[in-house]
């Protein structure tokens, strides 16, 4: 019996290694080649459509002409993006910890969901667009107003899936939790909050982009900083190639937000059955 | 048949550990209200093994929910060292009939969860888990996450964290459901060792008719629903029973059919 059940460990052992004995590059690039296949197509398509001189360099400048707009003006686009990724990322961070708590309130307090939840939805539904002059109006042309959009938009995808994640924890783990007899703040940090991560963590990705979203509609708006007064004064100027330059680099912040998330899924919650999948799925393609 | 167990003798002053008085328990939603357990009694004494058997769905895992307070009784009442259960209670060790692993644990911290949560000393902690991960055969799997478990091994850590706390009042819902016949009857073995050297009082629910006879001081057959208690059997052997000995045992026969013949199995007549 303890030989069989030795070899089944040894067994076990050596597949768990097996699954991470390919070099980290290896893997990279087995996960990597595809989208930058795609990337680089788009780039050809993109290329030729501006070479051929099919569509006129004001409506879509060339990807040359793009990137040397970015060139020569990289320190005042890098001055305009650190702007919006200080409104994205505190806005993105405020939503987190506001939508989390608001939905560990609602998870316990079934008064407070039925008092909570209409507001929500009803904030939820007012486009932001619309009210984002009115914060202008209350917090002046500062990052303030910008901040309050991203949290704004951020906000409700929190609190959905922060909701959705207490709420999917098996009822027999409660059960037996309860059989422990340990404090509500114990069982949230041991077992509520972890077993509600996976679904909390896909409703961060969503809030991530959304974040980004907020800030640059909070720019449009007013102010004279960030990648969305970029596109704003680009336009203005008829400066196609900077406003995809500004286009691009804005792209590239949702998508690195996004990307963070993806690797703090990856530490987090490597157990879920759909990270399983995926980390089965790059085995079998870096086979 | 309640005359059971008021015998005077074992424990003739103790007071039982667990008394169920006219426990019934019925769910209700809005498309119906199912009687998930009819009326039952049931009074257990310090350091008994109870077998727990009945077909499928006839209340069994209620009835132990109920005596841990998961469950609140419809009608009657609990009592668990003499106080009414109220509400979960944590001085007990369950094992769940499904294993209700936390997936991001491996099967070691799926056991020191049960010291996390109770605060217990954890070097004490884990050595005892050493020491149970040891006798259920599952040395080599410490670091296994649940889902890299058998269903069996699943059910072995869900029987190692109900015991790490040395629980004096054991309850345990089909434990062995997932494990083939050999390693059943090893952790049959095993089982009343731990329960009889520590003293524990246990109530078992099982299918296996073996299983039920083997370990149990009793056997409480229950009907099928609305559910009752059908019958008591005392098993008749020492407590501390050799595995071969015990299967060959006369009494053990006369209980195993009784307890066939109730249960309405065609092997049952005799
Ligand atoms: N939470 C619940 N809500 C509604 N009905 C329930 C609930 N739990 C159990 N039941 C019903 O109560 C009855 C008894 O269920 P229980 O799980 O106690 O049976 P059991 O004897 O443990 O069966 P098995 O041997 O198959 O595990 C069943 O008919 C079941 O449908
Ligand atoms: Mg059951």
């Amino acid at each position: 019996m303890t030989a069989v059940v030795s070899d089944r460990a040894t067994v076990a052992r050596q597949s768990r290694t097996a699954v991470r004995r390919s070099p980290a590059p290896a893997r990279w690039w087995a996960a990597a080649w595809r989208p930058l296949t795609l990337v680089v197509a788009v780039l050809v398509v993109w290329w030729v459509v501006t070479a051929q001189g099919w569509l006129a360099p004001y409506v879509l400048p060339s990807p040359a002409d793009t990137w040397a707009a970015a060139a020569e003006n990289a320190a005042y686009l890098g001055q305009h993006t650190w702007v919006t990724t200080y409104e994205t990322v505190i806005g993105f961070a405020l939503a987190v910890v506001i939508g989390e708590l608001v939905a560990v309130l609602m998870a316990y307090s079934p008064t407070t969901e039925r008092t909570v939840y209409p507001i929500i939805l009803v904030a939820q539904v007012v486009p932001k667009i619309a009210i984002a002059p009115l914060f202008v109006v209350w917090l002046g042309f500062g990052v303030a107003p910008k901040i309050t959009v991203a949290v704004l938009m951020a906000f409700f995808p929190v609190v959905i899936s922060g909701l959705a994640g207490l709420r999917s924890v098996d009822p027999e783990v409660i059960e037996l939790t309860s059989t422990m007899g340990a404090s509500r703040l114990k069982t949230f940090a041991k077992v509520m909050f972890p077993a509600s991560l996976p679904q909390l963590l896909s409703g961060l990705k969503v809030a991530a982009t959304l974040a980004v979203t907020g800030a640059v509609v909070g720019e449009f708006v007013g102010g004279n900083e960030g990648l969305g007064y970029v596109i704003l004064q680009a336009n203005g100027n008829i400066d196609t190639a900077m406003l995809f330059a500004a286009l691009v680099v804005m792209s590239l912040l949702g998508i690195v937000l996004f990307l963070i998330i993806e690797i703090a899924e990856r530490l987090l919650i490597g157990w879920h059955p759909s990270r399983r999948a995926a980390t089965a799925a790059t085995t079998v393609a870096g086979a | 048949m309640t005359t059971l167990t008021e015998e005077p003798g074992v424990a003739g002053t103790a007071q039982d550990v667990v008394s169920v008085d006219g426990v019934s328990v019925t769910f209700r939603s809005k498309r119906a209200s199912t009687s998930a357990l009819g009326e039952v009694d049931l009074a257990v004494r310090p350091g008994e093994f109870v077998s727990i058997v009945g077909p499928s769905g006839c209340g069994k895992s209620t009835l132990l929910k109920v005596v841990a307070g998961l469950v609140a009784p419809t009608t009657g009442q609990v009592r668990l060292r003499g106080d009414v259960v109220a509400g979960p209670r944590p001085d007990i060790g369950f094992v769940f009939q499904r294993a209700a692993l936390l997936d991001w644990r491996t099967a070691e911290g799926n056991i020191l969860l049960q010291a996390e949560m109770r605060g217990m000393d954890a070097a004490a902690a884990r050595r005892r888990c050493a020491e149970l991960i040891e006798t259920t055969g599952l040395s080599g799997f410490e670091k296994a996450m649940p889902h890299e478990l058998s269903g069996g091994m699943q059910q072995r850590v869900s029987l190692c964290r109900a015991l790490l706390h040395e629980p004096d009042v054991l309850l345990m819902d089909e434990p062995f459901g997932a494990l083939d016949a050999l390693t059943r009857e090893r952790m049959n073995v095993e089982l009343q060792r731990v329960c009889r050297e520590a003293g524990v009082t246990v109530l078992l629910v099982t299918h296996s008719v073996p299983e039920a006879v083997y370990l149990g001081d009793r056997v409480v057959v229950m009907g099928p629903r609305p559910s009752r208690v059908v019958e008591e059997l005392r098993v008749d052997l020492p407590p501390v029973r050799d595995y071969t000995a015990a299967m060959e045992d006369p009494e053990f026969h006369r209980v195993a059919s009784r307890v066939r013949t109730l249960l309405g199995s065609p092997q049952g007549g005799d």
